[in-house]
This record gives C-alpha cells, sequence and structure tokens, in this order.
C-alpha cells in the first residue's frame, strides 16, 4: 500500500477514514465518561450535605445571584449552539462561517468566565469564602441582600439540620443546650457551619471553570487550525471532537445552576 | 485512485433541528427559574432535577450527535451515568443509616441524657 493511496489526514494505522473516527470518538467518549464520574464525587458531596443540613443550602443560596447564574446559563447554552452549527459548518465545508461560529462560541466562553469573575468577586468581598477562610462582613451581606426575605429556619420540617456540629454534642466544647439555639435565633440568623455551602460552590463552579477555560483553549486551536484551512467535508474530527467536550461542560452546568443558585 | 477522498463521516445535524433545541433549552432554563420562585415543598428540588434532566437529554442527543452516533457511544455514556447514580444512591443511603450514629445521643433512635 503506497502513501499516495492515504489522505493526509488518515493515520496509517488506521483502513478508512471511518475507522478512524470512529476510533477517536470513542476515545473521546471514554474521556467524557471519566470527566462524568470526576464530577460525581462533587455532586455526591453536594448530595450528601444537603442531605444531612438542608438549612445551611436554603440559607446560603439567598446569596447567589440567580441573574447572574441565569445569564451565564443563557450564554453557555448559546454558545453550544454555536459549537454544535461549527461542527455543521465544517462538515459542510462552510469555512468562513466555521471561523465566525468559533470565535462567537470563544466570546460565550469568555462571557461566562468575566460574568463568574463578577460572582467570585462579590463572594470574595463579603467573606464568603470556602472553610476556614469563611468570615462573613454582616454589612457586605446586607448589601448582598437577597431578592424575597430568608425563610425562617425554626421548627422541624424538611429543612431544619439532621446532625448539629460536633462541638455541640455530648462530647464536643459547647453544652448541648445551644444546640439547636442556631435554629431559633431568628429568620436572619446564620445556621452554623454556612462554610460547607460555600466550599462546595467554590470546588464545583471552580472545577467546572477551569474546564470552560480548557475548553476555551481547545476551541483557540481548532480556530488557529480553521483560519489554515485544515476542516472540511473530509476531515472535521477535532472540531467535532473539540465541540463534544464544549457540550459537556455546558451539561454539567446545566446541573450546578439549578443546584446551586435555585433549589432552596 | 483515492477511496478515502470522498469518505464522509458522521451525520449532519439539520440547522432548524439545533436552533429548535436551543429555543427549547432556553425555555426551560425559564421554567426551571420560575419554578423556583414558588415553594412546592419538596417538589422543588425534583421538578429542577427533572428539567435539568430534559435539558441534557436534548444537549446529549441532538448536539452531541448522541441519536445519530454508534450506539456503543450511547452504552457508554449510560454506563458512566448509571455508575454515577449507583456511587450517589449507595453514599447517601450510607449516610441516612450511620446518621444516628455520627454525633451520640442525637439521633432519633439513640436515647441518651445529654445532660
Amino acid at each position: 500500500m503506497s502513501h499516495a493511496e492515504h489522505p493526509p489526514y488518515l493515520q496509517h494505522h488506521f483502513e478508512t477514514a471511518e475507522q478512524q473516527f470512529d476510533a477517536g470518538k470513542l476515545g473521546i467518549w471514554l474521556f467524557l465518561a471519566t470527566e462524568i464520574l470526576l464530577f460525581g464525587g462533587l455532586f455526591c458531596a453536594y448530595a450528601i450535605y444537603r442531605a444531612n443540613h438542608p438549612e445551611i443550602f436554603v440559607y446560603a443560596h439567598h446569596y447567589l445571584d440567580k441573574t447572574l447564574g441565569g445569564t451565564n446559563t443563557v450564554i453557555l447554552l448559546c454558545s453550544s449552539l454555536t459549537m454544535a452549527w461549527a461542527v455543521r459548518a465544517s462538515q459542510l465545508g462552510q469555512r468562513k462561517l466555521l471561523v465566525l461560529l468559533l470565535v462567537l462560541t470563544l466570546l460565550g466562553g469568555a462571557g461566562f468566565m468575566g460574568i463568574k469573575y463578577v460572582e467570585y468577586q462579590q463572594k470574595w468581598k463579603h467573606g464568603l469564602l470556602p472553610g476556614a477562610h469563611f468570615a462573613p462582613h454582616d454589612e457586605g451581606i446586607e448589601a448582598a441582600a437577597p431578592e424575597k426575605p430568608i425563610a425562617p429556619l425554626a421548627g422541624g420540617g424538611a429543612d431544619r439540620t439532621t446532625i448539629p456540629p460536633s462541638a455541640e454534642g455530648p462530647a464536643g466544647t459547647v453544652p448541648p443546650a445551644s444546640a439547636d439555639l442556631s435554629l431559633r435565633e431568628g429568620p436572619t440568623r446564620r445556621p452554623s457551619n454556612v462554610q460547607i455551602f460555600f466550599s462546595i460552590y467554590f470546588l464545583m463552579t471552580g472545577l467546572h471553570g477551569i474546564h470552560v477555560l480548557v475548553g476555551m483553549i481547545a476551541i483557540g486551536w481548532i480556530l488557529v487550525r480553521s483560519l489554515r484551512g485544515h476542516f472540511g467535508p473530509d476531515y472535521f474530527t477535532p472540531v467535532d471532537f473539540v465541540g463534544l467536550y464544549w457540550h459537556l461542560v455546558d451539561l454539567i452546568w446545566i446541573f450546578l445552576f439549578p443546584l446551586l443558585y435555585l433549589i432552596g | 485512485m483515492t477511496p478515502h477522498a470522498q469518505a464522509r463521516v458522521g451525520h449532519v445535524v439539520p440547522l432548524r433541528v439545533l436552533v429548535g433545541v436551543l429555543a427549547t433549552l432556553l425555555v426551560m432554563t425559564y421554567v426551571t427559574v420560575e419554578v423556583s420562585r414558588h415553594d412546592f415543598g419538596r417538589f422543588n428540588l425534583w421538578i429542577a432535577l427533572g428539567v435539568a434532566v430534559f435539558k441534557a437529554s436534548l444537549v446529549l442527543l441532538f448536539f452531541m450527535h448522541l441519536k445519530y452516533d454508534k450506539p456503543f457511544n450511547a452504552v457508554i455514556v449510560i454506563t458512566s451515568l448509571a455508575f454515577l447514580m449507583l456511587f450517589i444512591v449507595i453514599a447517601l443511603q450510607d449516610t441516612v443509616a450511620y446518621r444516628p450514629q455520627q454525633i451520640p445521643g442525637y439521633g432519633p433512635s439513640i436515647k441518651t441524657n445529654p445532660k
């Protein structure tokens, strides 16, 4: 078999372009499966902490800006369309359209990260940080006021914590009598351990944000190659695979947005 | 003789399908935000998750071509999601089962006098 029979994009170890495409696609889907499981660990942490301390999530989600989060959802969904359309354009050999759509997708990613930056900056300013760095300033929290009054935390029901902080247990450092004080202190008081929510929030949105950045780098690479005219109906594999990754990032945000911003 | 030059792989999704999917996704986003403004008790969580699963299915089927793809790719996705579900459900059951022992004295089933 001579080299002349091979189109330039077909590797020697594949029989046909279709075999090469299918093998690559299988590899990408396996990679995406590992990505699902990577985020799965964080979703599992979310589920467990939410099941044990629902009042923390009800309280803290009021400090996330639904408008910014919703805008980011719309931006990411639109950039998913432009990416899917870019794959179509490369399949049909519409090179100028492909470049335009990739630029739009890249802009969508940049817009998403820009809004994310604004949100993180607000959290930082108000001391709403994860773990040991959690130090909310009250005036800051007033400024970040939730759009509706925070629901009362008192009483039983689904919103009551099922496990008090260990310091308040019988062997803890705080008298047990104060164990559920935090739940009786009134509608606007903070429940204990709100930092757990912000740890989960920053980990989940942070890991997602890193994925958006990686996706933008990959799209930039595809953009450069499409400017050089590398892609057409016969060979659009990299566009398709980067597209799949970008859609997965969108997919994860589809779950993050309601679970963090909306559920209360 | 270039048998590969004409090789066409993959499936071209019609533009109106892509735009239709985006429109549905945006409508569902509006629905899930609107639902969150009302209190349906425990159902808020299930409505939000249902909408998210529906949106995710649309993205998988049309944007990610699974509907037109070799079924083996769908098998990979479904398998990973099944294991994810197992992971979360078993971990949740575990944490619920051990809850009474996590802080002795505060479990509903354990009667101790914390005085």
